[in-house]
């Protein structure tokens, strides 16, 4: 009995992981290969042309998506490093209620998040109207509808996810290594730039594993403050799924854009000599 | 010295205002769930009223689609807590065949973005002919934030000391008894960190919802449907009392782990 236990306790996650993660990307993948339409059903055709034809058609979406995932990405490293360098080794005593308001937009929902965001862009809303009102903008500018309130949007949604890892990692760093640095003349930089940079790059792997496949995935951000020359993969995807019913294409968009993910950090892992991109993710 | 000090201190300024932008929003929010509009649109401020709160379920639909949230977020953290317990005590505590494959499906399960998980899903139910309803959505939700909970539970258990539940069995106390009277109330805070977030992460989701919701509606994809009619203040209100309730939680929370220790 005692040995049964381990498998009893797994059992039922095991069920739930399988049959709700690892068939649907079964089904996934074969839905990709099938040609038909919602109304007469799909056949299994293997018809590989449903990628090129979706690749052909939402190139442009699919390349997007990257670049604003990416820019967001980039933006989020130089916005957050110095606030999570700053809790680390400068916020003392107050290091929990710092991090704890850079948690309190995640009490408001994502969606609402994004549409607050949303009214204080707007052309004549609380911020822009104000200050058109006293003539300090021109009355022609806006923000929303652009690629900067898309990938800024981006940027403001998923920045505690890339400060919280990198705080983690630069919190374990032990002061005594940085003074040991300065003792042997190292000056401020010098010793920030090879002491303790090197040892905070684990957070910022794991910061930017958790910001740019989100980023890259997100159709919120797009349709919200995006307008519709901004749009991103994750709104063809669901538009395809939900409003063409053209399940082909859509799963077939859907393996693209996991697998250039996938490929895209198996590089970014390498480039940074990570012998094990799991064992980064995880820490 | 003096260098060194003023750049601290822009530091510090700077770090206030990452925090102020963080929360903008959320002021935002707060302040037009109190706007007296006069138009269909909200987004020009109008002036004071306590209207919306009065008003606070006029919108059928909308009180409809909280509750739907709130009634599966309920479930799926019960759901997800339990089994993900389960799984996080096998992982940490004992070691089997499959571990390993176990410990990868779970970090799969966290990696996936959520739209190609929204994806696939919608791919079975349609290759299955599942119909979409609140069930749909529950095994979603119990799929997505399993991970979180077995990956709370299982540092839980792993900082837990096993002379304790041997010392248990060897006063005669029974499997269950000892799980029920040792284990559980040692490892509870990462059982509870866990529900919070299974709770949470449901309660906000949008993207793999809108692909297995069928003609159920939750809070999130009614005000994403109601954007481009304007979203009522009543949002707003509901959110800032969320938001409220969320933020009580949590300090409540840190002050009686304070206590504790």
């Amino acid at each position: 009995m005692r040995r049964l236990t381990p498998y009893l306790l797994a059992l039922p996650s095991w069920m739930w992981l399988a049959i709700f993660l690892v068939v649907p990307m079964v089904a996934m993948a074969s839905v990709s290969l099938q040609t038909g339409n919602a109304i007469d059903g799909f056949a299994m055709t293997f018809s590989f042309s449903n990628y090129t034809d979706a690749l052909g058609r939402y190139s442009t979406q699919l390349l997007r998506s990257l670049l604003y995932g990416g820019l967001a990405t980039v933006a989020m490293l130089l916005i957050g490093y110095p606030v999570a360098y700053f809790i680390a080794f400068k916020a003392g005593a107050r290091k929990s209620m710092y991090l704890f308001l850079l948690l309190l937009p995640f009490f408001v929902s994502f969606v609402l998040r994004t549409i607050s965001w949303n009214f204080l862009l707007s052309d004549n809303g609380i911020l822009f109207g104000t200050l058109k009102g006293w003539g300090l903008l021109p009355e022609d500018f806006h923000v929303l509808a652009t690629t900067f309130a898309v990938v800024g949007g981006l940027t403001y949604n998923f920045l505690p996810f890339m400060i919280l890892p990198i705080y983690v990692a630069l919190e374990r760093v032990d002061p005594r290594v940085v003074e040991a640095a300065q003792d042997l003349y190292a000056t401020k930089v010098a010793a920030f730039r090879r002491v303790v940079l090197p040892l905070s790059l684990p957070g910022v792997f794991a910061g930017v594993l958790m910001t740019f496949v989100p980023a890259t995935a997100d159709p919120i951000n797009a349709a919200i403050l995006g307008g519709t020359s901004n749009t991103m993969i994750g709104n063809i995807i669901q538009t395809e799924y939900l409003t063409n019913l053209d399940y082909p294409t859509a799963s077939a968009l859907s393996f693209t854009l996991m697998a250039v993910l996938l490929v895209g950090i198996f590089i970014y892992a390498r480039a940074l000599g990570t012998e094990n991109v799991l064992e980064a993710a995880a820490r | 010295m003096r260098g060194a000090r003023a750049g601290d201190r822009l530091l510090h300024l700077y770090t206030w205002l990452v925090v102020i932008w963080l929360s903008s929003p959320i002021a935002v929010m707060i302040l037009f769930g109190f706007n007296d509009k006069q138009s269909k649109s909200n987004t020009t401020w109008q002036g004071f009223t306590l209207r919306w709160y009065a008003e606070l379920f006029d919108i059928s639909d909308l009180t409809v689609a909280l509750r739907n949230s709130l009634v599966i977020a309920l479930v799926s953290t019960v759901i997800t807590v339990v089994i993900g317990t389960m799984l996080g005590l096998a992982l940490g505590r004992h070691r089997f065949r499959g571990q390993g494959a176990t410990n990868f499906l779970v970090f799969a399960a966290i990696s996936t973005p959520e739209l190609v998980m929204g994806a696939s899903l919608l791919s079975l139910f349609v290759s299955g002919n599942v119909p979409r309803d609140a069930n749909t959505i529950i095994i979603s939700h119990v799929l997505f934030s399993l991970s979180f909970v077995v990956v709370t539970v299982r540092a839980r258990v792993v900082t837990l000391d096993p002379s304790l539940e041997e010392a248990a069995r060897d006063l005669g106390a029974t499997a269950w008894g000892t799980f029920r009277q040792v284990t559980l109330p040692a490892i509870l805070p990462g059982v509870m960190a866990g529900g919070m977030l299974a709770f949470a992460l449901s309660i906000d989701d949008y993207v793999v919802t809108s692909f297995v919701n069928g003609s159920t509606v939750t809070f999130p994809l009614w005000i994403v449907g109601a954007v481009k009619t304007g979203i009522p203040p009543q949002v707003n209100v509901m959110g800032t009392l969320i938001f409220c309730i969320g933020v009580l939680i949590a300090v409540g929370n840190a002050v009686a782990a304070r206590r504790r220790s």
